[in-house]
């Protein structure tokens, strides 16, 4: 069994399993974990959309 | 002259507990088990949700699994990286898993999956300690 996912749906699958992990190891409190890890996958899947949109513009 | 002021009181001994060595293993072993043992039942459960999904995914993708060896650099900090998985990285190589040549894309990514699995694992188990020493709750 494979698994093919596209690059966005693997970019996004980490970002969500990083964050949650991110969120519970790094603070207090309960409010706190989910603010973090919300604030960790904006994050990580807007980097992945600045960067996309940076190379775009460089290649043009 | 007695000065009952400066008398020594002594704090109550705290009871030896072997957790502090405990939850870091079991945690090393299962992702998420340190905090189940220390009954923080939802953050164990995600922590096993999210690390174990991370690198069975990272399985699935034809990752590649890197083995103990004293060769190129990255092999072994990829190999470091693995081995936080613990138990699953055994159980992979133990069912001669993660054979993958990473000749794609999508490989390669699984690869990565893996590696971060067991880093975010290592974390897990540094805040299982943290835990279990009082210092978090």
């Amino acid at each position: 069994m494979t698994v093919q996912l596209s690059h966005f749906s693997a970019a996004f699958v980490f970002a969500l399993f990083a964050s949650i992990v991110f969120g519970i190891t790094h603070r207090e409190t309960a409010l706190d974990m989910v603010r973090y890890g919300l604030y960790c996958f904006v994050m990580f899947l807007g980097g992945v959309l600045a960067a996309g949109w940076a190379m775009w513009l460089v290649r043009r | 002259m007695a000065n009952s002021t400066t008398a020594k009181t002594k704090a109550p001994a705290q009871p030896a507990s072997m957790m502090p060595v405990i939850a870091p293993a079991v945690g090393w072993l299962i992702p998420g088990a340190g905090h189940l043992i220390q009954r923080r039942w939802v953050r164990g459960a995600l922590l096993l949700i999210s690390i174990g999904s991370l690198f069975i995914l990272g399985l699935l993708m034809q990752g590649h699994i890197y083995k103990a060896n004293g060769g190129d650099i990255l092999d072994i900090l990829g190999f470091i990286g693995d081995l936080g998985a613990g138990g699953m990285y055994i159980g992979t190589l133990a069912l001669n898993g993660g054979q993958g040549a990473i000749a794609f894309a999508i490989a390669d990514y699984g690869t990565k999956f893996m590696i971060v699995a067991g880093l975010l694992n290592f974390i897990a188990i540094a805040d299982a300690y943290h835990i279990a020493i009082g210092k978090k709750q």
